[in-house]
């Protein structure tokens, strides 16, 4: 393929916004009430709205026959190259709303940053995405504070579901050789720059929310070079199924 | 550049006319502001079409939809999904507005008053069943992410409100 490294670096942005859609998706009819359900949902929406866009433009630059939906449905484990974070389980509404605010303010900025990519195409699925994801992040923020400056209980559980997903939040910076290589030719974002943004911004959002700021050195990485938790392989069991068992079916 | 007039051929207009959202079938697509381009090239008539979210399911139906009323008038359609510039709420006409707040949907206010609203600093949404502006926020998404979920605090009516996107 030509262009192997816009294919990688947009499968990469891609594939974060369609594992964390599958998450919130897997909650619908599951929400803790009927108002919380439909918003994690719509969010889910604008994710797999998001990837769609995306992964057409894949499928035009690998000019091979190949789809959306076969780039979507018909990898294989180690071809996806999201990050740990997204593909981490719902366990409690703490978690599903920490998840998110730790990746929402990363969206937003990548976002923000990649409506001044050299690829026309980028900038206009990032002009489009950056309304809807700054308005995941202020949802999600919400929550963060409410539940964070709320009850004893729900104090406790949001500051467990913070420290658990702390050290996840790491390799969100991590670039891949093609990351490398789109950013140094201005079609793709310097994760690096973002990073200090990145934890001021949370940092202050977690002070709001009376919440502690954890200190943990350590990280888990290795989403974006395809080695994935154990997690992953039964997203894409329950994803992937209809076409697997019935290739090429369509609604 | 958010281009207002988009390029429209007038003797589409009136097919264009009766195709309707499906989540708010009150609404035409050329009131929704989603049609940027409809012309007619070699017996084809071409169509722009521009989402207002991303993942929202009514754009394929639309797209459907649009094939369909056309066919009925013996043409063929080919619609393009356009991403750039993207779908602003200033692009819903103002007989859309109507429309929408008489169907039962407050209308997107400006920017900043949207977002006073939205914050749930100032009460400005206006309840479409009594008028009045003593409201609440419910859920920050309503019934389709283009909406956010309000309730009237004199009339108790709760009622969808469709959010400002610039």
């Amino acid at each position: 393929m030509k262009d192997q490294d816009l294919y990688n670096y947009i499968l990469g942005i891609a594939d974060n916004s369609l594992i964390l859609g599958q998450r919130l998706g897997e909650l619908c009819g599951h929400g803790p009430n009927l108002e919380t359900d439909i918003a994690l949902t719509n969010i889910a929406l604008d994710l797999f709205g998001q990837t769609r866009s995306y992964y057409q433009y894949a499928a035009k630059i690998a000019g091979d026959g190949r789809t959306e939906d076969d780039i979507a449905m018909l990898r294989n484990e180690r071809d996806y190259k999201n990050v740990l974070l997204v593909e981490q389980p719902n366990t409690h509404f703490g978690h599903v709303i920490a998840r998110q605010f730790l990746f929402d303010v990363y969206h937003l900025q990548l976002m923000n940053a990649l409506q001044h990519s050299e690829d026309e195409m980028l900038v206009a699925i990032a002009r489009k995405g950056v309304k809807e994801v700054s308005y995941h992040k202020r949802f999600s923020g919400d929550w963060l504070k409410r539940l964070g400056d709320g009850t004893d209980e729900s104090k406790q559980k949001i500051q467990e579901a913070i420290d658990h997903f702390w050290p996840y939040t790491d390799e969100l910076f991590d670039m891949s050789d093609s990351d490398k290589k789109m950013a140094e030719q201005g079609i793709g974002v310097d994760l690096t720059a973002l990073k200090d943004e990145y934890y001021k911004q949370i940092s202050e959002v977690l002070e709001e929310a009376t919440l502690t700021i954890p200190d943990n050195p350590y990280s888990k990485r290795g989403g974006k070079q395809g080695i994935h938790t154990e997690h992953m392989g039964y997203i894409l069991t329950e994803l992937q199924y209809m076409q697997r068992t019935y290739p090429n079916m369509t609604w | 550049m958010i281009d207002l007039h988009p390029n429209i051929d007038a003797e589409l207009i009136p097919i264009l006319e009766e195709v309707a959202d499906p989540e708010i079938p009150v609404l035409t697509v050329l009131d929704l502001g989603v049609i940027r381009e409809a012309v007619i090239r070699n017996g084809k008539v071409l169509i722009k079409l521009t989402p207002t979210y991303s993942g929202c399911p009514a754009m394929d139906v639309i797209g459907d939809d649009l094939k369909a009323a056309f066919l009925k008038k013996g043409m063929e359609a080919e619609i393009t999904l356009v991403l750039a510039p993207a779908w602003s709420t200033d692009w819903i006409s103002e007989e859309g507005k109507r429309k929408m707040e008489a169907y039962g949907i407050a209308a997107p206010l400006e920017e900043t008053a949207d977002k006073e609203a939205l914050l749930g600093n100032k009460p400005l949404v206006k309840c479409t069943n009594c008028g009045s502006t003593h409201t609440r926020l419910v859920s920050q998404f309503g019934s389709t992410a283009c909406k956010a979920l309000f309730q009237c605090e004199d009339c108790m009516e709760p009622f969808d409100y469709f959010k400002c996107l610039k």
